[in-house]
């Protein structure tokens, strides 16, 4: 990836990061810690990775997204938005009793959700699911899942992570996204699930671990993925949470919280340094 | 075809007959020897799943199938798919309103010697309440075949209660006028009704038979859909005999009786007495033994109907 795309890839990241501090604002509801956590996750995806098409949002041969973290739903309408599935006007609806951006991803409302998630645990088997589907139908598209750490205390998910090693789905890619808390604290205080890269690498997944902020690395991960050969691949992402709004970064008490207007503004004005810089780099 | 078959087991042949639609896929929860599926694994092994001991995920694996244009039908035992996976079923199923069918097999008491732990008599009550969620439970070979070709055609979640016991036929092949939301009128009698589903049909009938030699002509529904329920056909009963007795292998909370008792109260009022299980457990045992010591026969239905007409008649 060169400085150029870097450059647009980090652009579409920090306005989603605007987009998801205005969304929960504007609703006084919702999750920006996790949200802006996994925003680059998201954005790699959203802006180079993924083969999708707006205008065609069913199109069968997509690749498919799932985000079994499902409460961090303004990332992905923040995304879905910025690829061009519905206007980024329509944000300023998340949550409100007139709009269609439910609080946690519906497939039926909102255009380019592919699975309805937010009961955590169960985004991780759909997507097992859809990989499935792929093989069966013979098509080449990829599945993708973003899941929290805190997440992996359900049991389903371990669950999933054997069905996919057991079926050999190298069409699936999981990031996890280790931000190490989760609503009551830190997750080696609340129930630690230690060590997960070795117990992903015991379950016979291909692992690979990046810092889930450095978009070229995250980049990298996603291609070496894809040569994984016989295995689906999990990119465990070292990240902070509420990445890139210095005061929510890892802070439990931002899981679900809403700014004020006071710290609203603060934020707007922290992300739009970033992209001022990023247009005086170009 | 041999003249007695338990539903789950026309349930896997009617996997195999319509299986050829390249749609259609098969997970199971390793019991597919018992849920019948295997019958279907023998013909398409390419299309049945096995998802092992994991039947919430086996569920959500499902629905992700459905999203990517399959008709997913997952089997286990009623007990882990209503109740160990309900929430699943209803999160990732119900609300986005995927082409999952969950066919729950050794529903009820009749499972036997398992034990409470494995009867599931709660299931219809669970499942009725989900939104977008049909409930179907047939009563013989012929109307098992008709729910699972139904099952594929209709779009969305369904729920297909199917009994371990073999059981009569009711219905000639290619002759059973089923169609999901309508009950079957197998008595057209007018002095009481009796409703039943699943095996209690059978009891509905013999009762009938005795009622016939008192004198009291019956009105037998098989009610196999039990959402959306039949309103037309009840307040039509209601109406024309102003007695009903509904019988279920099920509590008598929330199910049959329950979903009856909604549509009388508040659209057509008449007496009402219900057959199932009471508010308790049940035990190991034979399945005729449990279906004796648990109320689930055509004596207690004949019993409760004899009740019923007396009430209507103010004796």
């Amino acid at each position: 990836m060169d400085a150029h795309e870097t450059r647009r890839l980090a652009r579409f990241a920090a306005v989603m990061r605007r987009n998801i501090v205005e969304q929960v604002f504007a609703a006084q509801s919702g999750h920006p810690g996790g949200s802006l956590s996994c925003t680059d996750m998201l954005a790699v995806l959203y802006a180079k990775e993924m083969r999708v098409d707006p205008a065609n949002p069913r199109w069968e041969d997509r690749d498919r997204f799932v985000l079994s973290k499902g409460h961090c739903s303004p990332a992905l309408y923040a995304a879905l938005a910025g690829r061009g599935f519905f206007p980024e006007a329509d944000l300023s609806g998340f949550r409100r009793i007139d709009s269609y951006l439910q609080g946690h991803p519906s497939l039926k409302d909102v255009p380019g959700v592919d699975m309805s998630t937010g009961s955590l645990g169960q985004g991780i088997s759909a997507a097992v699911g859809m990989a499935l589907a792929g093989r069966l139908d013979g098509k080449d598209y990829r599945v993708y899942v973003i899941l929290g750490d805190g997440e992996l205390q359900e049991g389903q998910v371990w669950e999933a992570f054997m069905a996919a090693a057991h079926y050999r789905l190298d069409n699936l890619c999981a990031f996890l996204d280790h931000n190490g808390l989760q609503i009551d604290g830190a997750i080696e205080k609340v129930l630690s699930p230690e060590c997960v890269a070795d117990k992903f690498r015991a379950f016979n997944w291909n692992v690979l671990e990046v810092d889930g902020h450095d978009l070229s690395a995250l980049d990298g991960a996603l291609q070496a993925a894809r040569a994984a050969g016989g295995r689906p691949t999990v990119i465990v992402g070292a990240t902070v949470k509420g990445r890139g709004v210095s005061f929510m970064e890892n802070q439990a008490g931002w899981h679900g919280t809403a700014p004020k207007q006071a710290q609203r503004d603060e934020a707007i004005a922290e992300i739009d340094a970033v992209l001022a810089a990023l247009e005086g780099e170009a | 075809m041999a003249d007695r078959m338990a539903t789950r087991e026309a349930y896997g042949l009617a996997l195999a007959e319509f299986g050829a639609d390249p749609r259609i896929v098969v997970l199971d929860a390793d019991l597919s020897k018992s849920t019948m599926t295997a019958t279907f694994q023998k013909v398409y092994p390419e299309r049945h799943l096995n998802m092992g001991i994991a039947e919430g995920n086996m569920m959500s694996v499902a629905c992700g199938l459905a999203t990517c244009g399959k008709v997913a039908f997952a089997s286990t035992f009623a007990i882990f798919a209503a109740e160990r996976a309900c929430e699943q079923i209803r999160n990732s199923a119900c609300y986005p309103k995927l082409d999952l069918k969950v066919c729950a097999t050794h529903a009820g008491l009749t499972v036997g010697e398992d034990g409470a732990s494995h009867q599931c008599v709660e299931d219809i009550a669970i499942m009725r309440a989900l939104p977008n969620m049909t409930v179907v439970q047939p009563c013989d070979a012929e109307s098992t075949r008709l729910a699972i070709r139904a099952a594929i055609d209709r779009p969305g979640p369904f729920y297909i209660r199917l009994g371990r016991m073999p059981v009569d036929r009711i219905y000639r092949r290619e002759d059973c006028p089923f169609q999901v939301g309508k009950a079957i009128v197998l008595r057209a009698g007018r002095d009481v009704t009796l409703a039943a589903s699943g095996i209690m049909v059978h009891e509905a009938l013999k009762a009938a038979d005795r009622l016939a030699e008192e004198g009291v002509d019956a009105r037998v529904l098989d009610l196999h859909t039990i959402k959306p329920i039949d309103r037309d056909a009840l307040a039509a009963a209601s109406r024309e005999t102003g007695a009903i007795v509904t019988a279920e292998e099920h509590v008598i909370l929330g199910g049959l009786g329950g979903a009856v008792a909604e549509v009388l109260s508040t659209q057509a009022p008449c007496v009402l007495r219900m057959v199932g299980v009471e508010d308790t457990f049940g035990r190991s045992g034979k399945p005729l033994e449990l279906m004796a010591m648990y109320g689930l026969t055509a004596e207690r239905i004949v019993e409760k109907a004899r009740e019923a007409m007396a009430a209507r008649d103010g004796r």
